[in-house]
């Protein structure tokens, strides 16, 4: 594998080759099919790719969350050393809410409706530590401060359904601080908010990212989410890597025909007057995915060993690994007409 | 919360009197004739029809009427009247045609029998169901599932009349000869074993029907509950698994089960009428189902009014758990 060049910091988390299938009557969904990253202290770490591209499914079963009966999981999950998924439930469960923390998409449903939003907060304070009731509504009503919720004192007493979309999350986030954890992992957090409400929990995401000086992996359908408060982004689909590179560098310098297509098809880059493309046809079932690369049906870029051979996720000169048998030159050349085309320069 | 139990309080009141007074519409204002005709014998004189018409306290206003029907819901009537006099008991219950008995009387002294019958077997059903539901829920197709889910099936299609008398057989005189277990009501105020003992097996009847319903339910709902999205958020949490399931997801899967629990004893009270028939316990359910039969009016009348009661007053009881239960409903 090429060396990192990627972000500079303590490695928190590294997943080598991961794989999670789900055997189903229907045939094995092979929703994660061999996926390598590395998330470091201080890095907000952007995951984009279509609804289906397993994002979900990988965050989830580090956490050890999807059902270990139900899927059969290969390659490692090292945090801070440890391999994830070697852990009994029991080990996985005392790792989990204290140094692995996830907050999900709904905020509407990820609370449940019938405890209080402090007593849910507590609770997840007392799991992990001995401490009395008043102690943990101490550290609660600190948390809920720190994630810019007005007057804790009387929202704590506050059920789920009194509180606003933007305030729920803000809660989800404060549970999942609790502890100080060492990554926080954010599935879509604001795919159900309201344009105005995101970019606040974007902020407070990357603030408290800060302050507590933890590693975020951000997970996002739409590249618009990552392009202000991400370092490093990895573009999936259908549960592989296409492409991984710090950010900035793959909104420049993209390098693999899907990421190109997806930034056609984003309406925060795309300027004024230039047309969205999106990207044409859906994404594979992941029953049967498509053999050689998995985007070659869709890529109007294919050519000869495309539909055979599986590219391998490599650097090919470009200076960050993506998955794509073009050449280098060709990439370059293609995204520098594609640009072009985009912001309706003549060629 | 508060002022919910109050708002809903109020509101079980209001059905009630709206109940009384359909009933008071139906049974004594809308049938045609003049009651005091009817009342009144053959070929009455207008002088006897005046007199009759001054009993019944026809000549008084509706309203008026209505009133002194609830008044004597409330304190009785049948000790007012000579026994046999035709229609002594209007606007009331007064005396059952069939029995010739007080109607009022006779629902006071059937209700016990009833009550207990419905509440012993509501709390044997409500624990067996729902622990068997759990069980099943989290050990989904397993094997004790599998028997869990057969003994539901067998539960919920084996009529009760069967069931009755199977266990009537086997603890009987012709089978194992336990006498404890033999039919009829004992008091329990002058022998709580008794009391006790007699019930244990319509209990179980009762039981065994009604907990394959609320085995079912439970596990449906929650094997639905545990795929909501603060479950995983419960996980994700660090919760023990324990913890999850049995605070997260049994709060948010109990409360379909007891709007179906309290209107399941509504009903019963307002008729066991196989169970009491089978172990031939003198229930309500007896009478109400004799009584329409015989088109026995007095009596369907109070039965008609116990079972309305019944259902405002559970109605309320469930109101109020639920509201407990689920906050949301609480401020809506
Ligand atoms: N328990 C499961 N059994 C079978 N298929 C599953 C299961 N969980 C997820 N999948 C499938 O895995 C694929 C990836 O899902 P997911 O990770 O949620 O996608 P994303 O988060 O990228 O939208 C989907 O096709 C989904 O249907
Ligand atoms: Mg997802």
């Amino acid at each position: 594998m090429a060396p990192e060049r990627g972000f500079q910091g303590e490695t928190l988390l590294d997943v080598r080759d991961l794989k999670v299938h789900f055997p189903t009557p229907d045939g094995v969904v092979k929703a994660v099919d061999g996926l390598s990253f590395t998330v470091h202290r201080g890095e907000t770490f952007g995951i984009v790719g279509e609804s289906g591209s397993g994002k979900s499914v990988t965050n989830l079963t580090a956490l050890g969350l999807v059902n270990r009966k139900a899927a059969q999981i290969e390659g490692e999950v090292l945090f801070k050393g440890r391999d994830l998924l070697k852990l009994t439930p029991g080990e996985l469960r005392h790792v989990r809410g204290k140094e692995l923390a996830m907050i999900f998409q709904d905020p509407f449903a990820s609370l449940h409706p019938m405890y209080r939003v402090g007593d849910q907060l507590i609770e997840a304070v007392k799991v992990h530590s001995n401490v009395s009731k008043k102690q943990a509504e101490e550290r609660v009503l600190e948390l809920l401060g720190a994630v810019g919720i007005p007057r804790p004192r009387e929202r704590f007493r506050d059920y789920p359904h009194q509180f606003s979309g933007g305030m729920r999350q803000r809660a989800m986030i404060a549970m999942a601080l609790t502890h100080n954890p060492d990554i926080l992992i954010a599935d879509e957090p604001t795919t159900a908010l309201d344009v105005t409400v995101q970019a606040q929990i974007l902020e407070l995401i990357d603030h408290v990212k800060r302050e507590f000086d933890i590693g975020v992996i951000l997970i996002t359908h739409d590249l618009g989410v990552i392009a202000d408060v991400s370092q490093t982004v990895m573009v999936m689909y259908a549960g592989r890597a296409m492409e991984l590179a710090p950010k900035d560098e793959l909104f420049r310098k993209p390098l693999h025909p899907y990421t190109w297509g997806l930034l056609d098809s984003m309406p925060r880059i795309a300027q004024k007057g230039t047309r969205l493309l999106p990207i044409e046809g859906a994404p594979p079932s992941l029953i049967n995915v498509p053999p050689g690369c998995a985007f070659h049906p869709r890529c109007p870029h294919r050519f000869q060993p495309c539909d055979r051979e599986r590219p391998a996720f490599a650097d090919r000169g470009g200076g960050h690994p993506e998955a794509c048998h073009l050449t280098i030159e060709d990439k370059r050349r293609l995204w520098a007409e594609r640009d072009a085309r985009r912001l309706g320069v003549a060629v | 919360m508060g002022r919910y139990v109050i708002r809903r309080l109020l509101w079980a009141a209001l059905i009630v009197f709206v109940v009384t007074l359909l009933t008071f519409v139906i049974f004594y204002v809308m049938p045609p004739g003049d009651p005091a005709i009817r009342f009144a014998g053959k070929q009455p004189t207008e002088a006897t029809i005046r007199e009759v018409r001054e009993q019944l306290g026809l000549d008084k206003s509706l309203p008026k009427q209505y009133y002194t029907f609830v008044e004597r819901l409330v304190t009785g009537d049948a000790a007012e009247c000579p026994q046999g006099v035709e229609g002594c008991g209007w606007p009331g219950l007064w005396i059952s045609y069939d029995s010739r008995t007080a109607v009022r009387q006779e629902i006071i002294e059937r209700g016990p029998r009833t009550i207990s019958l419905a509440l012993g077997g509501a709390i044997l059903w409500l624990v067996l169901g729902v622990s068997i539901g759990i069980i099943s829920a989290l050990k989904r197709r397993s094997l004790a599932d599998r028997l869990a889910m057969g003994f539901a099936l067998f539960g919920i299609s084996a009529p009760v009349f069967w069931l009755g008398l199977l266990a009537l057989f086997i603890f009987g005189s012709e089978g194992l000869g336990i006498d404890a277990f033999s039919t009829g009501y004992v008091e329990f105020s002058s022998d709580p074993v008794g009391w006790f003992s007699h019930l244990v097996l319509p209990w179980s009847v009762l039981a065994l029907l009604y907990a394959a319903f609320y085995a079912r339910m439970t596990r449906g709902n929650l094997i639905d509950t545990l795929g909501e999205d603060y479950i995983r958020t419960a996980r994700a949490k660090g919760l023990p698994e324990r913890k999850v399931i049995m605070k997260h997801g049994l709060r948010a899967s109990l409360t379909p089960v007891v709007t179906m629990f309290g209107m399941d004893i509504a009903l019963l009270i307002g008729g066991a009428v196989i169970t009491e028939t089978v172990f031939n316990l003198q229930g309500l359910g007896n009478f109400a189902v004799n009584s329409a039969a015989s088109a026995d009016l007095p009596a369907v009348v109070g039965v008609t009014l116990v079972l309305a009661v019944a259902v405002a007053v559970m109605s309320l009881v469930v109101d109020v758990v639920y509201a407990y239960l689920d906050p949301r409903v609480r401020y809506s």
